[in-house]
């Protein structure tokens, strides 16, 4: 008894509506020959009664499965024997609770299992039994009652079509604003967790410490307990990092795009173009392994060669390997702008007996400037956002350092650390993650939007 | 008329001081093609640079080393009452079977840490597979065979090449008695590298010659059906609503504006919203394709709706004119003529959002997709990994063998990607119409 089952069984009830609805409205103009007298065609009727089926039941059955569980619980506690609960915390009771519905579900149980448990657990699989039956039912008694109702309003004047269209509307509508919907989800999830964390460390500290340490305890007295929340030295890794990608990318793109679009024979542009943007199709974490395991051993051993220590996880080789993933990305950009620089422009310099390396430089780029660095502050963002690369190449150890042989660790790396261990979910530690997420997220937000009005304005000037 | 010169010098004019320059400009001029031709050819570098890196480390892992022993399946030690029960023949002791075949072929060797040498040339899995052989053929059972058996990941690398054979013995991790001996079996043809099937049909192990991708590839199946299954009709519905029916006022700028940041929102963000939203709020269970395909159509969403409104807006206005004309509603010119002129653009975007979210990796590690999971998943809501997680699990193991496997699974991956681009660029020449 799946609810995938039942979410098979709903559609094809839907497709059963929606065959009657269709027999029902042409018998109901009397015939197909009579069909003229319906106000709409007649599969408008039949989606009229395979809508009226589908969506009342389908809602109640998203409700359902999100709030039986929540229910469930809340009559298991309030049924709870008093011998079980004596003496227990709140958190020990929900221990229980999640020992009794991994007994139910026949799972592995933490604790040891005592008659009393086994019999709530048992209870528990009752209710849940009944639970889910008295879903299904509920649900194919609205589908049935909904294609009842759709039968009986089944006339040759109902105007089935625009009925139907309504609720297509209403459906496209709420699609096109999920995008809104998913940005305030982030922004409230991020700000809210990021908030509490504030509570407890100080925003002072936190942006301003430059000890970074997340460690916290299992127990308050235990040495070390306070973690330190200094956020400092993830900036300044993150920095420097992106630093040596744009040092890396913005010169290979931007020289690229140039050469592409003003030099290179047409063969020659058609085959490289392609191979190039095949760097920013490849996954990062490709690139992440890369960079762990042929870059940074590389770099390593070059170094050791000249005499520098190099750190086996150093900022240089993630800064690299990310700088090529980068390259692409402010190729095709600044591609796309000198594209967009009318030829008048540059046969006016020709004219006056430039070559073309100067019209290059004292024509297309002054007038393509803006189009660039919105594109390279694009990048910039994609730098500072960009994760596997860093997880697998750069280290994790927060060093406030400007060497770019040592290892430096980044914002990326940190929330991805915090959030994969086995972690309360209101700890300081995960709450620190939200509280680096909303920075990142901040930042990110401020370089896109910069960039993208730049880009939009320039375009405008040319159009 | 200029001024004649006084001094009686030659008159300079500006011809002269251009020509006079022009050496110098034009070698600024070559100078400056060279410099964009050298960053193109470095840009086309890294690219085989990459890919030669990748193949060179990952061609090895399609073959796996088997080692031949002649095995005799004694029935005293796997059916001692010879009732064939299949229960019986599932728990019996098959590494007693191999240590007695060592025993056989190499009599001399009796120091207890020797014979353990021995026993771990075979891969932990080798008794398993004696164990599923009877279990196919309990015929066997009493009989000698020559049986290829798996040989252990050191072996392998030993046999391919990847450990120096060289070296002084305490750098190495064979030592120099089990080189001997696998001397001695290659020179008596007894080893063997065969195509690595189980990289294929396995789930993940702890073992590299045990590891396969089968479990990661069927994970990111199913979360990719799904992925497909939300944002392609959200994305479509979304655009033609944003490009053909939305009034324009502040709330459709607000929408728009939102939909160009979101695509380039970094990817770890939305594995926060994934965990604190579909984890934390709805309790979506972790680590299955259900909660990673809700994670990864979020993500997915602006990439579809740009690409379909980029198809919609090639289809000309004619054609919803035509439609009009003759009667249709809206939503009939939409859905009857213009959303399947504008398909073939909306399907090229799909795949393209769809290889996107194929290499995605960094919002899967928060909502628990690195669990170690050895269970091919068979449903949405099993426990499951993805692909590219998969290589950055096995990218962490310390294991020699596990540099191979994971460039042979970042080939695998690399070669959907390119199906799938190529795909979309196929697509786009068979049905693209320039009106």
């Amino acid at each position: 008894m799946h609810s995938s089952t039942l979410l098979i069984l709903l559609l094809g009830l839907m497709a059963l509506a929606y065959h009657f609805g269709r027999k029902r409205a042409i018998s109901s103009a009397g015939g197909i020959a009579r069909i003229n007298t319906l106000h709409s065609l007649p599969a408008y009727y039949g989606l009229y009664a395979a809508l009226w089926a589908g969506i009342p039941a389908m809602l109640l059955m998203a409700l359902w499965s999100g709030f039986q569980n929540e229910i469930l619980i809340a009559i298991l506690k309030s049924e709870l024997p008093p011998s079980l609960m004596d003496g227990l915390s709140t958190g020990q009771v929900g221990l229980m609770v999640n020992d009794i519905e991994n007994l139910a579900s026949g799972a592995i149980v933490s604790g040891s299992v005592t008659p009393e448990m086994q019999a709530v657990a048992d209870r528990y699989a009752q209710l849940q039994r009944f639970a889910d039956w008295a879903m299904w039912l509920a649900v194919l008694a609205i589908a049935v009652g909904g294609m009842g109702y759709a039968w009986s309003r089944t006339q040759p004047r109902m105007r089935a079509r625009n009925r139907v269209e309504n609720i297509f509307m209403v459906i496209l509508v709420v699609f096109s604003s999920i995008a809104i919907l998913t940005t305030l989800g982030i922004v409230l999830s991020v700000l809210f967790e990021s908030l509490r964390f504030f509570q407890s460390i100080s925003p002072l500290e936190f942006f301003f410490g430059t000890l970074w340490s997340p460690q916290t305890a299992l127990r308050a007295d235990q040495v070390g307990a306070s973690g330190a929340f200094g956020a400092v030295p993830l900036f300044t890794g993150t920095l420097m990092v992106s630093a040596i990608a744009m040092l890396v990318a913005v010169p290979i793109g931007l020289m690229s795009a140039i050469y592409l679009s003003e030099y290179a024979p047409r063969r020659v542009r058609s085959l490289a173009k392609p191979t190039l943007e095949i760097l920013a199709g490849v996954p990062t974490v490709v690139y992440g392994f890369f960079a762990a395991l042929s870059v940074a051993p590389l770099i390593r051993e070059l170094g050791m060669s000249m005499g520098f220590s190099v750190a086996s996880e150093s900022a240089l080789a993630a800064g690299l390997v990310m700088g090529i993933m980068i390259i692409p990305f402010v190729s095709s950009l600044s591609e796309d702008v000198i594209n967009a620089v009318p030829q008048a422009m540059r046969d006016g310099s020709y004219a006056l007996g430039a070559t073309q390396s100067e019209t290059i430089w004292r024509v297309i780029i002054p007038a393509a400037l803006p189009g660039i660095v919105g594109g390279i502050l694009l990048a910039v963002s994609r730098a500072i956002g960009e994760t596997m690369i860093v997880v697998m190449a750069a280290g994790l150890a927060a060093n406030l350092t400007a060497n770019p042989l040592d290892s430096v660790t980044t914002v990326t790396v940190q929330i991805v650390t915090l959030l994969t261990g086995d972690q309360e979910f209101d700890s300081p530690k995960t709450m620190a993650a939200f509280a680096l997420g909303l920075t990142l997220f901040a930042v990110t937000l401020t370089l896109n939007v910069i960039a993208l009005h730049i880009v939009r304005k320039y375009r405008e000037q040319y159009e | 008329m200029n001024k004649p010169s006084s001094a009686g010098a030659p008159p300079r004019r500006a011809i002269d001081i251009v020509n006079a320059s022009l050496k110098r400009r034009y070698a600024r001029e070559r100078r400056f093609r060279l410099i964009g031709l050298t960053a193109v050819v470095m840009g086309l570098l890294f690219v085989a640079l990459l890919f030669a890196d990748i193949i060179g480390k990952g061609h090895t892992a399609f073959q796996q080393t088997y080692i031949q022993l002649p095995l005799t399946f004694d029935a005293g030690l796997i059916d001692p009452k010879g009732t064939r029960d299949p229960e019986t023949l599932r728990s019996a002791n098959y590494n007693a079977l191999i240590r007695a075949a060592l025993r056989d072929v190499y009599p001399d060797v009796t120091e207890r840490r020797d014979i353990r040498a021995l026993g771990s040339m075979f891969s932990v899995g080798a008794p398993s597979q004696l164990r599923d052989r009877i279990l196919a053929n309990p015929d066997l059972i009493g009989t000698t065979q020559e049986v290829w058996l798996l040989a252990d990941d050191d072996i392998d690398m030993l046999i391919k090449g990847y450990i120096d054979r060289d070296l002084p013995e305490s750098e190495r991790r064979v030592k120099d008695r089990t080189v001997e001996w696998v001397e001695r079996l290659e020179a008596e043809g007894r080893i063997e590298k065969r195509f690595n099937t189980i990289f294929f049909t396995h789930g993940t192990s702890r073992e590299p010659e045990l590891a396969g991708i089968a479990g990661a590839l069927m994970g990111t199946f199913y979360t990719l059906v799904l992925t497909l299954l939300l944002s392609f009709p959200i994305g479509v519905g979304a655009a033609v609503y944003l490009e053909e029916f939305a009034p324009r006022n502040r709330w459709t700028d607000l929408i728009e504006v939102n939909i160009n940041n979101l695509a380039a929102v970094p990817s770890v963000i939305f594995g926060l919203l994934g965990l604190a939203v579909f984890i934390g709020l709805f309790g979506v269970p972790r680590s299955t394709p259900l909660v990673a395909s809700l994670v990864l159509s979020l993500m997915t969403l602006p990439i579809m709706i740009i690409a379909s409104r980029a198809a919609l807006k090639s289809v000309p206005p004619s054609i919803r004119e035509a439609a009009l004309g003759v009667g249709a509603s809206p939503l009939q010119t939409q859905f009857h003529h213009v959303l399947p002129l504008a398909m073939p653009g909306m399907l090229t975007g799909a795949i393209i959002g769809m290889a996107h979210a194929l290499g995605e990796t960094a919002p899967l590690l928060m909502i628990g997709m690195i669990a170690f999971i050895v269970d091919i998943p068979s449903g949405f809501t099993d426990a499951a990994t993805v692909l590219p997680v998969q290589i950055f699990l096995w990218a962490d193991s310390p294991e020699r063998a596990f540099v191979e496997r994971t460039s042979a699974a970042i080939m695998v991956l690399l070669a959907f990607l390119i199906l799938m681009n190529l795909a979309a660029v196929l697509l786009r020449r068979r049905f693209e119409r320039r009106w």
